[in-house]
């Protein structure tokens, strides 16, 4: 048998599918993060939050209103993500104006109000959300046993990764925004709506939390915590990739997955300190990030 | 103020009676017997004792008739967010300023063992039933505690033994990494080598962890029979249900969760934990005593409770029964009324509370059952057969605790 650092190659392989298929949620989670950073300068600590509320809303939808899985992949999204426009419209534009730190205080305050709430309602233990029918089994890839629903997530995360970085970066919509981020005034001038342009970017960024969180229904207990634990690896996802780069974002989150992947083979204790031991040295070598511009 | 001799005298002769007095109003050490209930009741440990422990313990409390020996019961309750300092500060408190008599609940070890240490000093007493750790009435036996639902000594002797007689000789341990998944690994290792099994392998995972399916493959890789898991609340929860999604039972491996409450089989659903054997002290539906207690717990709260919100009303329960009988509400009286009582009621079967502190009982192997099987929401357990109390817990011959004398 093949053998790579005293690991059988096929043990190895396997592993670093997992690690791919971890990496692809890291990115989809950190792309939203990016996305809201980059273009609206706020940082989203409710994240998280937003996150879980995608996978609750899943839950709720098919427990009470009989809507499936797939009608939830379309619907949750929109529905979390009108709510975070409502949330920046109402709560986070009256800070647009000071200093990043109020933000992050202000949405770390939202999270902890979800996630309270939640806790209060539905305890912590949460529950389980049945896979789909179509995305049941699993395929025999010959070194490993790849259950269906998760070869499922890579391929859901990466389109959306690809179609998010492809928005913002090379179609005029995105133009419109990275400009009015930029210069908001002059955007303003040539009557684009800036404020509205920048309610729908938040939304837009909540709705792929939304959408990572109904990904994970299946996979992982629904409750009220599941974000708060994520949203540190995924914010020093981001601080690797570079605050705001949404290249950054997509391939950090896959190359961090990895990582972790191979951590948890090779010394598994240190599986859950491994992204921030390279965030360290990340930040001392190259400070704004692996694919930030140089500030 | 002014203190002439005649209030001196009268002072000295009130004291003077209330000492000889036979009565037992007289006897309560104050007006009123208090009861502090403390336990996570927002965090990882909230379902399984939290919220629902404290209504059990409000249920034991109005059954007796809100009052013994004439004074009233008045309960506290705290949340010590599983911390150990916030737990100690919080008796401390709660003792000092409040004349707590009864400490109940607490959950996570370290909190329940630097709550112990308290009360050895402050001299009230406390009730443990949420924790696992087996050393709470070993080395850290105090004459002021009373561990009353299970440790980890049963749930290793219970659930291993059995899987190794069943023909599970091969295992792989997957241990959280902090004390209590080192301690229930070992205890689990030690019963499973005793029995004529070995352990082919291991993984050591972070606590807390989100995504297990790297060290399911690395089980399944490993060729064992059995996967040991030596981890608790999320952990277990999470590590079942990646199991499950990668096949490791189908593909003939067995899963043996060492520690698992009714929350988190009732969380995972029984599509995904079907089959898994466990230990426990209690489950409701295992006779119509139970039955009947849980149906009454189930309509206050409406969830069915844990083995550990049962046991807290067990525990309260025989405590104030001890209070009256003694009729005194000082705490080794009532320890020593306690001892002398067997232990017998919806909960307890065969009870007993050792000289260590421990409450010995007759323990449960139970099996999940099958979504086929199960005919309701809470219909999860059938029990497979009952560990007598003298056999299940730690033999006394073996203790170290400083109460015991060996």
């Amino acid at each position: 048998m093949t053998m790579i650092f005293g690991v059988p190659l096929a043990v190895f392989m396997g592993q670093l599918m997992l690690g791919l298929i971890n990496g692809a949620f890291y990115a989809l989670l950190s792309l939203g993060l990016a996305v809201i950073f980059g273009l609206l300068k706020i940082i989203n600590f409710a994240h998280g939050a937003q996150y879980m509320l995608g996978a609750f809303a899943a839950m709720l939808a098919l427990e009470y209103l009989g809507i499936n899985y797939w009608a939830a992949l379309l619907l949750v999204p929109l529905v979390v993500g009108t709510f975070g426009a409502v949330l920046e419209r109402l709560i986070l534009r009256r800070i647009a104006h000071l200093d990043h730190l109020y933000g992050l205080l202000l949405t770390y305050g939202l999270a902890l109000i979800f996630e309270g709430t939640l806790i209060n309602i539905f305890g912590v233990s949460g529950s389980s959300y049945p896979t789909p029918e179509a995305l049941q089994g699993g395929l025999n890839l010959g070194f490993m046993f790849l259950p269906t629903y998760r070869a499922w997530v890579l391929v859901a995360a990466l389109v959306v990764c690809v179609a998010t970085w492809f928005i913002i970066e090379r179609t005029r919509l995105g133009a419109y925004l990275r400009a009015g981020t930029e210069n908001p005034a002059l955007m303003q001038a040539f009557g684009v709506n800036v404020p509205q342009l920048i309610t729908l970017t938040y939304g837009f960024g909540v709705a792929l939390a939304a959408f990572a969180g109904v990904l994970a229904a299946p996979l992982y207990p629904v409750s009220p915590t599941m974000g708060s634990s994520l949203l540190i690896v995924v914010f020093a996802v981001v601080v690797i990739g570079g605050m705001g780069s949404i290249l950054g974002a997509i391939l950090t989150g896959l190359a961090m997955g990895l990582i972790e992947g191979l951590t948890k083979v090779y010394y598994p204790e240190a599986a859950n300190t491994v992204i921030f031991l390279v965030m360290i040295l990340v930040l001392l070598l190259r400070p704004s990030g692996l694919f930030g511009k140089e500030a | 103020m002014t203190f002439n001799r005649k209030t001196l005298a009268s002072s000295i002769a009130l004291a003077a009676a209330t000492l000889v007095a036979g009565s037992a109003q007289a006897q309560m050490s104050d007006d009123a017997v208090r009861i502090g209930y403390l336990a996570d009741m927002s965090g990882t440990y909230r379902d399984l004792a939290g919220p629902g422990g404290l209504e059990a313990l409000k249920m034991a409390v109005e059954d007796i008739g809100g009052e013994v020996n004439g004074v009233p019961i008045e309960v506290f309750s705290a949340d010590d967010r599983n911390s150990a300092d916030v737990g100690a500060n919080t008796v401390r408190g709660w003792v000092d300023q409040e004349n707590v008599d009864l400490v109940a609940g607490m959950v996570a070890s370290s909190v329940s063992i630097a709550v112990s240490k308290v009360l050895e000093e402050a001299g009230s007493l406390a009730i443990i039933s949420g924790s696992a750790a087996s050393s709470i009435t070993n080395e850290h036996c105090t004459p002021n505690h009373l561990h009353w639902v299970y440790d980890t000594y049963p749930l290793a002797n219970g659930t291993a033994k059995a899987v190794v007689d069943q023909g599970g000789d091969t295992w792989f341990m997957l241990t959280a990494d902090y004390a209590f998944g080192h301690a229930l690994e070992a205890d689990v290792s030690e019963v499973v080598e005793a029995n004529g099994g070995e352990i082919v392998g291991g993984v050591r995972h972070p606590f807390p962890t989100n995504d297990f399916s790297s060290y399911i493959l690395q089980a399944q890789g490993s060729g064992a029979k059995i996967v040991g898991l030596a981890n608790a609340g999320s952990d277990t929860v999470n590590a079942i249900k990646t199991a499950s999604q990668f096949g490791l039972t189908q593909t003939g491996q067995q899963l043996a969760g060492l520690l698992i409450f009714l929350n988190d089989v009732h969380a995972m659903g029984l599509e995904s934990t079907q089959g898994l054997l466990l230990t426990t002290g209690w489950y409701w539906d295992m006779d119509e005593l139970s039955r009947e207690w849980a149906e009454r717990y189930f309509e206050r709260v409406g969830r069915m409770p844990t083995m550990v919100q049962a046991g807290v009303y067990s525990s309260t329960m025989h405590y104030l029964n001890a209070v009256q009988a003694a009729g005194t509400d000082e705490s080794q009286a009532v320890r020593a009324q306690m001892a002398e009582t067997p232990v017998e009621d919806f909960f307890a079967r065969n009870g007993r509370i050792r000289e260590d502190g421990r409450m010995v009982h007759d323990m449960y192997l139970a099996e999940v059952k099958s979504p086929d099987e199960s005919t309701g929401e809470w219909d999860l357990y059938e029990i497979k057969s009952t560990i007598p109390a003298e056999e299940a817990y730690r033999p006394l011959a073996e203790s170290q605790c400083k109460l015991v004398q060996n």
